[in-house]
């Protein structure tokens, strides 16, 4: 192996210390409790960076095998330090049909988000009711809440296992008739704290979706999920989730996530 | 370190059953920058980006109409957009080809749509300032909340094409205008001037037969509408405006518009000629959530040429209003639903100019809309319903839309537009022998 590469892996190794050991708040020598965990998983998924953006591609296969593909960029910017509101902006490029699209929306922590439709052909801004957070995103098998984070209060959370590379978590709703599932249980990296694995289950703890991260790569002193795949066990069918051009802290302004950049597309920060 | 560290984290938790062994991602031990782009995006090479469909659609009436043709759609579409980002400019160009042997009429019309070639978009879009926006030349516009009701949005229509079951994009026709948008916070400002009245694409008998009031009876293709069309650069000009800002979720708007009724709304005196009355506009509307879904109100007085009240030629001022409200109520499934209203003010001196034994419209219209939508297979296939139905005119008017994805690029739909009312001149009643099926096959590149 080159020098330079050699170098540059031992750099990236690095900078991942400062990041795991902030995550794992080594100052506090207080045990992590289940809650703890789900936090710091939750800001691993979702809220790295002060904003960020990615090119998202899905390949979407079905129990025969049969494959649709979705690619978008996303732009994402939380608002406050606290992991709560999110905005984000989905810029379609793939498939044909949809391309150049707009999907945005502002995630609220309690109540609904609000979302927003933008069709060029018809140059028309359309507000979208909120949908069921457990329904299919773009036709893929992630649910829109596998895409933008599930609330942490709305399941309780137990350590049930853990070993050298992480814990496992079990994860019981606390209003069951709001969900499909009876219960999942997450495989959460101890260094990292991302999610390796999920499994939703149902009241027979029969497993109904599995989630498992493929690939995680370091970004600008982040550790990311750069493939992942869902598979639905009921229907056969799943979806390979690919991110790429990943950037963090590129600095987006608010007004992005307005009227304005629906209908003339921020290609500055899209590129 | 690495390692301290997760000793550090066993040695605090209590060590609790090991959990079964998975496999850990690639990547993960021993973390590495990111990997070299892996895109599924292709680069096809261009200098500009290409996109465009090309499409065929057959339909037919359910009923002879004497008027018109069996055949209510038959045509081969190819569109092609070109788009090219210069470092501050950015150049739109959408064109459709047609080959359509219902209208039979190839000659060129680039106003009215009719002929070989539509242009659908042909503009520059630059931002002279950092808060104002600009597009100029031939642009598709649309403003206002209602789905499928306009109030406030004043850019034309195609109301055959709609009717005649070409896809939703193109009940908008284009307007050759230009679009400045000032951005001062939370308070915009959109200004529309189009030099030269943009018409609606508005029901002239050639493909949709209808009543003709100045004859007291249906017409057709053999009869068509001539209007006398504001046409001077200029002159015969049309400003829209729009003023608006958000309130947290609440989205509120205020409108102006001066130029013409966008569809002949009188007649000539002395020539019996269809004509587009002066009108001016003041209207606003607000959006927001309520409840699980979305809700959206919007009015709109329509001040029409002096005169009005006492012509029995030209329409009168009114009063629009409408409500709407959206959502999911089933796993992608959304319904919506509408109330809409269009009142005659000085309603006494219409009744009082109308000749004897001519038609009496109501003082009020009363319309209300029903939209229903399920995503099937995946968000492969969409089923759609949209209904018009009027108490006042006792007619509507149904449309019906099913399609399905057989790849990401080819699409097979069908659908039927499906007029009914008592009374033969009515709003939607008058088109009853234009009812039609049709199916289209499409495919996006």
């Amino acid at each position: 192996m080159n020098h330079k590469i050699k170098l540059l892996l031992l750099l990236s190794f690095l900078w991942t210390v400062p990041a795991v050991a902030q995550a794992q708040g080594v100052k506090n020598p207080a045990p992590l409790t289940a809650m703890d965990i789900v936090k710091k998983a939750n800001h691993m998924s979702y809220y790295q960076g002060k904003d960020g953006r990615a090119t998202v591609g899905m390949r979407i296969i079905d129990s025969q095998g049969r494959t649709r593909i979705r690619q978008f960029v996303i732009l994402r910017k939380d608002e406050g330090k606290t992991d709560g509101e999110q905005k984000f902006y989905v810029y379609f490029t793939r498939p044909a049909d949809v391309k150049k699209m707009v999907f945005m929306v502002i995630k609220h922590i309690g109540r609904d988000d609000d979302r927003w439709l933008y069709l060029p052909a018809l140059d028309l801004v359309k507000r979208i009711a909120a949908s069921d957070q457990r329904t299919s995103f773009v036709g893929s098998n992630f649910f829109y809440e596998d895409v933008s984070g599930r609330d942490i209060n709305a399941d309780s959370h137990k350590i049930v296992s853990q070993n050298k590379n992480y814990y496992v978590i079990e994860n019981k709703p606390k209003d069951p008739n709001s969900v499909e599932f009876a219960s999942y249980k997450s495989w959460i990296h101890k260094a990292t704290f991302l999610p390796l694995k999920v499994e939703y289950y149902d009241a027979k703890g029969k497993v109904l979706r599995r989630y498992a991260a493929l690939k995680v790569a370091m970004v600008a002193g982040y550790p990311t999920v750069i493939s992942s795949v869902m598979e639905n066990l009921q229907t056969g069918g799943k979806t390979l989730m690919s991110y790429s051009e990943v950037k963090y802290n590129i600095g987006l302004p608010d007004n992005i996530f307005t009227e304005r950049y629906l209908r003339k597309v921020p290609r500055k920060y899209l590129r | 370190m690495y390692r301290t560290i997760v000793a550090l984290i066993l040695m605090i938790l209590p060590q609790g059953v090991l959990a079964q062994e998975i496999k850990l991602p690639q990547g993960l031990s021993g973390l590495s920058t990111m990997p070299a782009a892996t895109t599924l995006g292709e680069d096809d090479g261009l200098p500009f980006d290409l996109s465009g469909f090309i499409e065929s659609r057959i339909g037919t009436r359910l009923q002879n109409d004497p008027y018109e043709k069996q055949t209510s759609i038959g045509e081969t579409r190819l569109q092609i957009g070109i788009e090219k980002d210069f470092s501050n400019l950015t150049a739109n160009l959408v064109t459709d080809f047609i080959y359509d042997p219902v209208q039979d009429n190839y000659a060129l019309n680039l106003q009215t749509g009719q002929g070989f070639v539509d242009i659908r978009e042909a503009n520059l879009v630059f931002s002279p300032f950092s808060f104002m926006d600009v597009k100029i030349g031939r642009q598709i516009l649309t403003w206002g909340t209602g789905d499928l009701l306009f109030i406030n949005d004043l850019f034309p229509k195609d109301w055959n094409s709609f009717f005649v079951g070409r896809d939703n994009d193109y009940l908008k026709a284009p307007s050759d205008a230009i679009k400045t948008a000032f951005f001062f916070g939370d308070y915009n400002l959109d200004i529309v001037y189009t030099p030269r009245f943009n018409a609606d694409r508005f029901i002239d008998g050639t493909r949709i037969s209808f009543f003709d009031r100045a004859r007291g009876h249906l017409s057709g293709r053999n009869n068509p509408v001539f209007a006398a069309r504001p046409d001077k650069w200029f002159r015969d000009d049309e400003v829209a405006l729009r003023f608006y800002r958000s309130f947290g979720a609440y989205e509120t708007a205020l409108y102006y518009y001066n130029g013409f009724w966008k569809s002949p709304a009188g007649q000539n005196r002395t020539t019996g000629q269809a004509i587009f009355p002066k009108l001016q506009v003041f209207g606003a509307s607000v959006r927001g959530p309520l409840y699980r879904g979305i809700a959206s109100a919007e009015v709109g007085y329509y001040k029409s040429a002096a005169g009005a009240a006492t012509n029995p030629l030209v329409r009168n001022d009114e009063f629009r209003f409408l409500a709407g409200y959206e959502q999911e109520i089933a796993p992608q499934f959304t319904a919506s639903v509408q109330y809409y209203l269009e009142r005659k003010l000085d309603y006494r001196q219409y009744l009082a100019s109308l000749p004897a034994a001519a038609i009496v419209d109501s003082r009020n219209r009363h319309v209300f809309t029903l939209r229903l939508r399920k995503l099937l297979m995946n968000q492969d296939m969409t089923v759609g319903l949209f209904n018009f139905y009027s108490p006042t005119d006792r007619d509507g008017y149904l449309r019906l839309n099913i399609s399905y994805k057989i790849t990401d690029n080819l699409k097979i739909s069908a659908g039927g537009n499906i007029f009914y009312g008592t009374r033969i001149f009515s709003f939607f009643g008058q088109l009853k022998n234009n009812s039609n099926i049709f199916t289209a096959l499409h495919y996006d590149f």
